[in-house]
């Protein structure tokens, strides 16, 4: 039962880094997602973006870069029909997420042989990310917090209060479009840890959790890359010594820290 | 007499396809304090948004002769999601910003505008509170302090006086005069039986508008008409007679 030990391994030490920088882009852009509401659109999105794992698998090249492109795609389609008011938002999002998944499931069948790694695509696996995945994951992480730190007020003025920023000049259109692909690539890169079923999670609880303590945007945003880090390394841990996923346990490791947190405020503030 | 600050003419404005103006004129000239006051779906706040170029009219006109950024807007409070995790004095500085600047102005600069501007308001107490902590007048008062904030020539205020106490309306209205001693404002009113003294004239939308000039009717003027005795009769609540009209 060394703790240090396990820094040793390769492995674990990729998989620390691949916890820290899901940690760094999902703090931030699931405080954007949880503040403006668009669970569910970040939902669709990532769902829909396994037709493109499934288009990968059927043409023969790597099934992220076909999630990322159909994530992206799907982001933009739905901010389109939803500016243009062609459909009701959440019916579009039910529409792009069964889709992709309908698209992924057919081309995955229509593949011959077997479909290595499917499973986790569908329940992530932190342990096998490659030096790829961490580079891009690095330049994601390096992107995001970029964007978030030049452009905090446009971002956090058009999230809160559209209408007033378009009158005051504010180019919405630009921050709107912007955002929802950058929320498409944090899904997709978070899929490698988290997989399709349970990212989700990694973009919104922590900021429950920190939401329960702080009502400043920027203070959720730290908080979340905080408790989210945390979050994922006692579940890497966690999985390490009781050899069970380790998507489904930084999820559960995340629930237990929200039930705690719930209970240290009813404890301490009454509420 | 000086050429208006907005002109319109003939203005028609759809909204999700149905007719909801048809053939409006109006012309907002310095200093006016207009009331714009009529029946709920009768096209208020579809006049504002088409003043603030947030509706595109399907026909007539609208002149502006003052700068986007000169207009202060404060929008109806279910407009705004109140449990945004944003502070009193965030929302106020969104007020300044314009267009997409990497850096406004100093921070020093801009924190002096929204600690003023809070003074003014009464919130400088409130100034770090969330806006989810707020009570309605002191929402209202957040919007208010983030229209002014950018020293507008023309303040236009979709329904500030809902969902607050009588003791803020008060504070609102003769806030809102002192302010119109240099800006103009144009004013949505909830009610249409109850207006403020201050609003010095009145633009009744329904579908159409028909406009009441400040100087309308005077007290020479009912006597003119032979205005029923009740109406020009003294009484506890002061009221103001308008003329009557038919909306088509």
């Amino acid at each position: 039962m060394d703790l240090l030990h396990l820094f040793k391994y390769d492995f674990f030490q990729h998989a620390v880094l691949a916890a820290l920088l899901m940690s760094i882009t999902c703090g931030i852009i699931g405080t954007y997602i949880v503040s403006r509401r668009m669970v569910f659109i970040s939902g669709g999105i990532t769902h829909a973006s396994f037709g493109g794992v499934g288009l990968g698998y059927y043409l023969g090249f790597p099934p992220l870069a076909g999630a990322a492109i159909v994530a992206v795609l799907a982001a933009l389609t739905t901010e389109n029909l939803t500016r243009r008011k062609v459909l009701r938002n959440d019916s579009i999002i039910a529409i792009l997420w069964s889709l992709g998944m309908a698209i992924g499931i057919i081309f995955i069948y229509l593949s011959p042989g077997y479909a290595p790694n499917l499973m986790s695509y569908l329940f992530g696996s932190i342990i096998t990310v490659t030096s790829t995945d961490l580079w891009l994951m690095l330049a994601l992480s390096i992107t995001v917090t970029a964007i978030f730190t030049l452009l905090y007020r446009p971002i956090l003025y058009v999230a809160f209060d559209e209408q007033f920023s378009r009158i005051r000049g504010i180019p919405v259109m630009f921050i709107n479009y912007l955002l929802i692909v950058l929320v498409a690539l944090t899904i997709v890169l978070s899929i490698r840890i988290a997989g399709i079923i349970l990212v989700l999670s990694v973009l919104t609880i922590p900021q429950n959790i920190t939401n329960l303590f702080t009502k400043r945007f920027s203070h959720i945003m730290i908080g979340s890359v905080v408790l989210g880090f945390i979050g994922s390394l006692l579940g890497l841990i966690l999985s390490y010594y009781m050899d069970i996923p380790s998507g489904a346990c930084i999820i559960f490791t995340l629930v237990i820290l929200y039930m705690m947190a719930r209970l240290i405020k009813v404890v301490n503030f009454g509420r | 007499m000086k050429a208006p600050l907005i002109e319109i003419k003939n203005l028609d404005v759809a909204y999700q396809k149905k007719l909801v103006l048809s053939n409006v004129s109006l012309s907002v000239f310095e200093h006016d304090f207009i009331g714009i006051i009529g029946p709920n779906g009768g096209g208020k706040t579809s006049l504002i948004k088409a003043i603030l170029g947030l509706l595109k009219p399907v026909g007539g006109s609208i002149k502006h002769s003052l700068q986007k950024s000169e207009i202060g807007y404060l929008p109806q409070g279910n407009q705004v999601d109140e449990s945004f995790p944003i502070t009193v004095k965030e929302v106020i500085a969104s007020g300044l910003e314009h267009g997409l600047r990497i850096k406004l102005g100093t921070a020093k600069s801009r924190q002096h505008k929204v600690h003023n501007v809070l003074e003014k308001v009464g919130l400088e107490a409130l100034a770090s509170r969330p806006i989810g902590e707020l009570s309605g007048g002191e929402f209202q008062r957040t919007l208010l302090a983030r229209a002014i904030i950018s020293s507008p020539s023309l303040l236009v205020l979709d329904e500030p006086d809902t969902h607050v106490d009588n003791q803020f309306e008060t504070e609102l209205y003769a806030l809102l005069k002192e302010l119109n001693e240099s800006i103009t404002i144009l004013l949505v009113s909830h009610d249409i039986g109850i207006i403020s003294p201050y609003i010095k004239s009145i633009a009744c939308v329904n579908r159409d508008l028909y406009y009441h000039a400040s100087n309308e009717i005077s007290e020479d003027q009912l006597k003119v008409y032979n205005c029923p005795i009740e109406i020009i009769a003294h009484g506890p609540v002061p009221h103001r007679v308008i003329k009557e009209h038919i909306h088509k």
